[in-house]
């Protein structure tokens, strides 16, 4: 009966091993982020302490200890540089968790290890937000609760189903709990806890420069870039052109955007309907809002730049949901400043003489701007140019190598020399970039635009125009704004990613997936302070405040605590013969007050006896109470009017100290 | 015991019963406890083991038992070459009537007393077991039925095993209870240093009842009542027992039909009409004792030990 007196007891080695692999599968997901070493010295010591379990020696003393654990310290202090912060958190966490398990001896041990492994569950989130690391984590949880059941469990030993079981209900039981914390725990604006700054390395995604090369390693990417719902149907893939950084600066070989240029206020005209649209971006650790050519609203915090870039207050770290509106169809202002023409001019002063010579020809043989636009584009349609996501390198000179050498390239090879050309001839232009099409889900209804998707195009500045957007990719290949980049790009470029567009099962099947992710984005991950609030006042039928949540989930708390308290109550309520026992269980009450209390296994008689020794002047009544219940429960034949007698000898039984 | 919560039974039976205690009590004293063990076990038809050193009365108990129940009884001392002949009776040539004929061995009584039962070898034990269990003795192809009652007590010697043959476990199955009698107390003790010569004291015994009225108290004894609370109880009992990690295999279900038929008896003892969980918990300890194994990870528990585990675990529904 004696449980925890030995450390072989309360860690046997079954225990042991249960707790071990709930960390092994915690830690797991973090190995490929932890630095090699933390692994190795978590493996090392977990199968140290394997092996002190079995061959049941002592634990090490607390000097080896110590000096292990500040080795460790100052190990991740040389990784990392610091011992804060996400990653280096991590792994101090992952190797203290190990070595805590080297000085475990009593239950309290134990249960400190049980609570890092939990919290070390959490720290799994600061990395992925993903579907499968939200199941894998659940499985994780699950076996934690098992390890920890084994460890309190007062039979020692479970089976292992039995103890998945345990869990398994835990779990469970919390589930109403979790769900009303979900829903109505006030939320704050912004993440709970900021994100470590080193959270966002390594995104792929738009730059603010472009240069050959830069756009098509995008297309080697199916990463989802934006999810756009449209409130009525989605538009042709060739009115998609997602607005992104407009590149103004060319310098021989990069195009860059240089400093944004905040407007007052949305200096176009709109024609037409305009399409109404939420977009939800991904993380990008960029301040850019992509929105269709051209956005006729700004998202609330956001600025909209002079060459209708939006641009949010701060880089986008965590999902953003934004509304937006915009106009396909549009004119822009019909003057341009001479300093904007001067820039939308200039061009490096030397470089690329073949390209320079090729616009003045064609600037000397036409009389207006329109028909030298013409003219560029119906050499990259009519040469033979190659759309292609794996270009040749080019030279000194990449326009001239690019359009008199290769003549294959991906859009930003497209757009950079069209826009060269242009300002070779005396044209403004200007390269934007940004998405083009995407893909439609018909399982959500909404559009999943990917970075595979990424584009960049040429604005030109036509007289009596304005700036008109030209794409001279779609010269050489049509197909890349009708239908997407998959069925654009020759056979031998399509990626593994993209092998899905022609297999219909597989297209299928990332879709759901697609939707799955989409819905758990929209309703679990991107659940934040406004959603909540617009949820809540829809159910309530009235604007909700943060402090009437907070009241509101303090009551739905304690009404589920009461429930479950009083189901628990009546379910453990005595069997069947209620009426009998009850009446019983009612005189025990009373003998409990006057401080006998009848143990759960001693019988009746065996009580009535012990009360009559220490309250003889008790003793008659007692006898007679328990030798009634005796002949109603354990005898034959019990009349109502006996169980009445019971319960009037119980009532009148005393039940106060005297 | 000053307050009997019951509701005596009428009738001469219990009348009897008492005063077979009363007068065994007198004879073997401070015992009488285990005087009511002896006779529940009797009363439900099953067979007894007691198991304690030698001078402590086992020999007493059964002659006293025997001679107030008036029963026919035997007492057959096992030794080392005891062979099952001795016991079950064998055919012997009969010059007179040119013919084998059949001389029953000592078995053939109401009443036995296998006296240092592991003495003997373990096929010698089986034959008297094998008696116990089917009532019924068969030799050389003949079967004879045992008398009835038929109603056995053996002793056994745990303090010196050397050239013994301990009863197995399977063995020890067959025995509804195992009592130990244990030294007397100061106060019993000092009347038995007073008082005269025991064996004279046996031989003065006058009967309580007869064999025939003995079988009417044993069919007396399946009459007693049990609810469907005190049935709760006692599988309560037996799962706790199956499932508890301290317990290597729980009481299996012959244990359990000997816990229900003791408790049986133990009530009508005591006067009673229905089973009580008093009852259940009186005869637990000689029922379940010999018939319980600690899980031998849980260290040595004595059988005692483990008998309280199991009545202070399982709480009474």
């Amino acid at each position: 009966m004696d449980h925890g007196s030995s450390q072989d007891q309360l860690l046997s080695r079954h225990n042991l091993g249960w707790l071990l692999a709930s960390l092994v599968m915690a830690v797991a997901p973090h190995v490929p982020r932890l630095p090699p070493w933390v692994s190795v010295l978590f493996a090392a010591i977990a199968l140290w302490r394997l092996d002190i379990a079995r061959r049941r020696r002592p634990l090490p003393g607390k000097g080896p200890l110590l000096l292990l654990t500040a080795l460790t310290a100052g190990g991740i202090y040389m990784s990392y540089g610091t011992l804060f912060g996400r990653n280096a958190g991590v792994a101090m966490l992952t190797a203290m968790l190990v070595l805590k398990l080297m000085e475990a001896r009593t239950l309290r041990d134990c249960m400190v290890v049980v609570f890092i492994a939990y919290f070390l569950v959490i720290t799994n989130f600061l990395f992925s937000q993903s579907v499968p690391t939200a199941l894998y984590l659940l499985a994780v949880v699950l076996a934690i609760t098992a390890a920890l059941i084994g460890l309190n469990h007062p039979r020692g030993a479970l089976r292992w189903a039995v103890r998945l079981r345990l869990a398994a209900a835990l779990l469970l039981q919390a589930v109403p709990a979790m769900v009303l914390l979900f829903v109505l725990f006030p939320r704050v604006p912004g993440p709970l806890w900021g994100l470590p700054r080193d959270a966002f390395g390594g995104r792929s995604g738009l730059s603010d420069t472009m240069s050959p090369g830069s756009i098509s390693r995008l297309g080697l990417s199916d990463e989802v870039a934006f999810r756009v719902k449209f409130a009525g149907d989605v538009p042709r893939p060739s009115e998609l052109y997602w607005r992104g950084p407009v590149l103004w600066d060319f310098n021989g070989r990069t195009w860059s955007a240089g400093k944004p240029v905040v407007a007052e206020g949305l200096g176009f005209t709109g024609f037409g309907a305009p399409l109404r649209y939420v977009v939800t971006l991904e993380p990008d650790d960029q301040r850019w809002l992509f929105a269709i050519d051209l956005p006729a609203s700004t998202p609330p915090g956001a600025s909209v730049t002079a060459d209708y870039q939006l641009l949010a207050a701060q880089p986008v770290r965590q999902r953003l949901r934004y509304d937006v509106t915009s106009y396909p169809a549009y004119r822009t202002p019909l003057r341009l400043s001479a300093s904007d023409r001067a820039r939308a001019l200039r061009l490096p002063r030397q470089g690329n003489p073949r390209a320079l010579q090729l616009a003045a020809r064609w600037r000397a043989q036409s009389r207006s701007d329109e028909e030298i636009v013409s003219k560029a584009l119906a050499m990259f349609h009519d040469a033979p140019f190659f759309y292609t996501l794996n270009p040749p390198l080019l030279g000194a000179n990449p326009v001239d190598g690019f359009l008199f050498g290769s003549r294959s390239g991906f859009c930003e090879h497209y757009a950079g020399s069209f826009a060269f050309l242009m300002r070779a001839a005396g044209i403004p232009a200007r390269v934007v970039t940004g998405y083009q099409g995407g893909e439609i889900n018909p399982l959500g209804g909404y559009l999943i635009v990917r970075q595979a998707d990424a584009h960049a195009w040429v604005e030109v500045w036509l007289k009596g125009r304005g700036w008109v957007r030209v794409d001279p990719t779609a010269a050489v290949a049509p197909q890349r704004v009708e239908s997407g980049i998959a069925t654009a790009l020759p056979a031998s470029d399509i990626i593994p990613g993209l092998l899905s567009e022609r297999t219909p099962w597989l297209r299928e099947l990332r879709m759901s997936w697609d939707a799955v992710n989409n819905g758990w984005n929209q309703w679990i991950l991107g659940y934040n302070q406004q959603r909540q609030l617009v949820l809540l006042s829809r159910l309530w039928q009235r604007p909700a405040s943060w402090q009437e949540l907070g009241l509101t989930l303090a009551a739905a708390m304690g009404a589920l605590l009461l429930g479950l308290g009083g189901l628990t109550l009546w379910r453990t309520r005595v069997g069947r013969e209620t009426g009998i026992s009850a009446i019983y269980g009612k005189f025990c009450t009373k003998t409990a007050r006057l401080g006998m209390k009848r143990r759960p296994s001693e019988g009746p008689a065996d009580f009535a006896r012990r009360i009559a020794r220490r309250r003889p002047d008790l003793a008659e009544q007692a006898a007679l109470i328990s030798g009634l219940y005796i002949r109603l429960r354990y005898g034959q034949g019990a009349k109502k009017e006996e169980v009445q007698r019971l319960r009037q000898m119980v009532r009148g039984f005393p039940g106060r100290r005297v | 015991m000053t307050v009997i919560v019951s509701t005596p039974t009428t009738g001469a039976p219990h009348e009897a019963i008492h005063r077979l205690i009363r007068q065994a009590g007198q004879v073997i004293l401070g015992k009488d406890r285990q005087i009511r063990l002896a006779l529940a076990c009797l009363l439900a038809r099953g067979h007894l083991l007691i198991e304690d050193i030698p001078g402590v009365g086992k020999t007493t108990l059964a002659h006293v038992l025997a001679q107030l129940l008036g029963l026919h009884f035997q007492r057959i001392q096992f030794t080392s070459d005891l062979l099952p002949a001795d016991i079950l009776g064998m055919s012997v040539y009969d010059r007179d009537n040119a013919s084998f004929k059949f001389h029953p061995g000592p078995v053939f009584a109401h009443f036995i007393l296998a006296d240092e039962v592991n003495r003997a070898t373990p096929k010698t034990q089986s034959a008297l077991l094998e008696a116990m269990e089917e009532r019924q003795v068969t030799v050389e192809g003949a079967t004879r039925p045992l008398p009835e009652p038929f109603f056995v007590i053996a002793t056994q010697n745990p303090a010196h095993q050397i050239g013994t043959f301990p009863l197995p476990e399977s063995q020890l199955d067959r025995f509804l209870l195992r009592i130990e009698l244990g030294y007397p107390d100061r106060e019993a003790e000092r009347a038995l240093l007073r008082g005269g010569e025991r064996r004279n004291m046996i031989a003065d015994l006058r009967p309580c009842m007869d064999a025939a009225q003995l079988l009417v108290l044993q069919r007396a004894v399946a009459e007693v009542h049990v609810a469907d609370a005190l049935l709760d109880y006692l599988q309560a009992l037996l799962a706790f027992s199956r499932s508890a990690p301290e317990f290597q295999g729980g009481l299996s279900p012959r244990a359990g039909l000997a816990l229900l038929r003791a408790a049986q008896a133990w009530a009508l003892i005591h006067g009673r009409a229905q089973v009580i969980p008093e009852d259940v918990q009186a005869i637990l300890p000689g029922v379940a004792a010999h018939r319980l194994r600690g899980a031998a990870d849980r260290g040595e528990q004595s059988e005692q030990a483990l008998v309280a585990l199991l009545l202070n675990s399982v709480a009474i529904p």
